[in-house]
């Protein structure tokens, strides 16, 4: 397998962004807590692999079209059915005014935050997924914070039950640590643990009982996440019941285990499942790719004359089946047709009517 | 997961179908498909004629819809199975559904995911017969071991399609006249030429005894004038 300079280059440089914000907002690394530096290194890591692969993914031709004309359609206006017709190679305005913005907040609240797309595809799904994404980004926003020494907690020196929330040095908030404030904020992982608990018994049934899942999925992609967010939800939950219930009995141990699993499942990120978070990226520009080619010019069979796609993703298309080595074109006396030009339905009877005349039927 | 039994074989010959529709019924049935028909069966050319051909995915070696995926969400598996779309994966762009050299891939707009015949993945990857097959009563779709159709039919299978310059070999096999080691492809013949009215009756006539050549009547039809509404670049 060869280096990927690119990849190679954006991976480092995430990398090395971490670690300088890590240095930066811990106050030169004043409140970084060296018991974490486990998680601060599978993080790092993590962070370097991340990059690599999501740049190694955004050269392929089919992923690199759609995050480039994500970025040109975002400054372009959707054409209207009246409006004159624009070239692809238009240029842009002197300012550019990002058009696709409400599209792209649309896209981001109903894909990413509501995954309205699942409900519509099954609402169990939808509660299982709300639960695991909901509870492991809760869980990742309270401990990335903490584990980089951007939060801490100080007790103040005149009152040891009054705590103070300090963020990047600045002072944020003051509670006691019998408030229900304080309750909240020393329980909220243990809140995203539960979250993710249900999440995991509902897709671990799904994943037993359905019989389509059960013939497609693999250890390694559908699995194995599985076993690592329960591996890290049992081991952080343990630590609670060790200092509630136990005395703190086992705590250490605890407390190793939980970090060993934590990083695990930081370094499977990039290489498994959980990179799907990063690919639903372009699911935004497709928003915006569909929405300007739906009312922009169109694209009609040659065969059949049936508006079957919008031009710009035909012509998009045979850009990409030519930087992927695929060449559709039939030429002939009469002139040169490139099967992007007929529409899908044509092309099945097209199948049928090849196979009948070789057999003469 | 289990290994997709070897010993058998997919056979398509749309020459035989006789446009029943068992095959569009069961195929809902497979419990990968979750009660969408995932197979095509297309009216040939309806103007003249009731021909219809089933269309199941071909499985090809190097699928294209795969390679065109943005997300990489379309896999194949040990033996060559190629899969529906990977639900988390992907994300509804319909580049998969254009660059099919076959049409096979749907697009289910209304759950944002592609969707596509994965040849009964419940049931092939344990030595069962896809649902299409199960039912077909003609042989248009056959599953079972080469050595039953190379007894049985005077066809003979072939793997390889030559669609223009692109060479498409597949798991899947399409029965064709013996001579031929390859399905050769043309387009240019029944397209409408600037120059040459496309035909109809062109393929009624290759036909001998063709009984459905349409009534030209049928071409007075308002719908099936142009359709073009002229926001377009074919023009």
């Amino acid at each position: 397998m060869s280096i990927n300079a690119k990849a190679l280059l954006a991976g480092l440089g995430i990398a090395l962004a971490t670690v300088a914000a890590i240095a930066l907002g811990s106050s030169g690394l004043k409140h970084f807590d060296p018991a974490l530096t486990g998680y601060a290194i599978g993080a790092i890591m993590a962070a370097f692999a991340v990059g690599y692969r999501f740049t190694v993914w955004a050269q392929r031709p089919p992923s690199r079209l759609y995050f480039k004309r994500g970025l040109e359609l975002f400054f372009r206006r959707a054409p209207t059915p009246h409006s004159k017709p624009e070239t692809q190679n238009q240029k842009l305005s002197a300012l550019p005014i990002p058009y696709g913005a409400g599209t792209l907040g649309a896209a981001l609240a109903r894909n990413f935050v509501a995954q309205e797309f699942i409900r519509r595809r099954s609402g169990y799904r939808w509660i299982m997924h709300l639960c695991l994404s909901g509870g492991c980004t809760l869980a990742f926003a309270i401990t990335f914070p903490l584990v980089f020494g951007w939060i801490h907690f100080e007790s103040l020196a005149t009152d040891a039950e009054m705590y103070r929330v300090m963020a990047f040095g600045i002072h944020l908030d003051t509670f006691s640590v019998h408030s229900a404030k304080a309750f909240l904020a020393f329980n909220a992982l243990n809140v995203s643990g539960i979250l993710v608990l249900v999440g995991l018994v509902m897709a671990g049934w799904r994943r037993f009982t359905d019989a389509g899942e059960r013939a497609t999925q693999t250890f390694s992609e559908d699995i194995l996440p599985l076993i690592l967010i329960l591996a890290v939800t049992a081991t952080g939950l343990a630590l609670t019941v060790s200092y509630h219930f136990l005395a703190g009995r086992g705590h250490h141990l605890w407390a190793i285990v939980h970090m060993v699993s934590v990083v695990a499942l930081l370094l499977y990120i990039p290489f498994g499942k959980f990179f799907h978070m990063f690919q639903r990226t372009c699911s935004l520009c497709v928003s915006r790719y569909k929405k300007v080619g739906d009312t922009g010019p169109r694209a009609h069979c040659r065969r059949c004359s049936t508006d079957f796609a919008s031009a710009m993703h035909v012509t998009d298309l045979k850009l990409v089946l030519d930087q992927l080595g695929f060449d559709y074109r039939f030429s002939g006396e009469r002139g040169e047709v490139h099967y992007q030009d007929i529409c899908p339905a044509c092309r099945r009877g097209l199948l049928a009517i090849n196979q009948g005349r070789t057999l003469g039927r | 997961m289990i290994a997709t039994a070897t010993e058998n074989e997919f056979f398509l010959d749309p020459s035989r179908c006789i446009g029943c529709q068992a095959c569009v019924q069961a195929c809902g049935e497979c419990g990968t498909h979750r009660g969408v028909s995932m197979i095509h069966l297309e009216y040939v050319h309806r103007p003249t004629g009731v021909q219809t051909a089933p269309v199941v995915c071909m499985h090809c070696e190097d699928p294209t819809c795969a390679k065109v995926c943005p997300a990489d969400a379309i896999k194949q598996d040990d033996n060559g199975v190629v899969l529906s779309a990977a639900k988390s994966r992907c994300v509804a762009c319909s580049n998969c559904v254009l660059a099919c050299p076959f049409g096979v891939p749907k697009m289910k707009a209304e759950i944002d995911l592609m969707m596509k015949c994965d040849m009964c993945y419940d049931r092939t990857s344990v030595g069962k017969k896809p649902m299409c097959a199960t039912v077909c009563p003609s042989g248009a779709l056959y599953y079972g071991p080469r050595d039953y159709i190379e007894k049985h039919r005077r066809e003979a299978a072939v793997n390889e399609f030559q669609f223009g310059r692109q060479t498409v070999r597949t798991k899947v096999n399409m029965m064709t006249s013996p001579e031929l080691t390859a399905l050769p492809f043309d387009v240019l013949d029944f397209l409408p030429w600037e120059d040459k009215d496309f035909d109809p009756f062109a393929l009624a006539r290759v036909r001998d005894g063709a009984p459905d050549a349409a009534n030209s009547a049928v071409w007075d039809e308002p719908a099936l004038s142009q359709r073009c509404s002229g926001n377009c670049t074919c023009h």
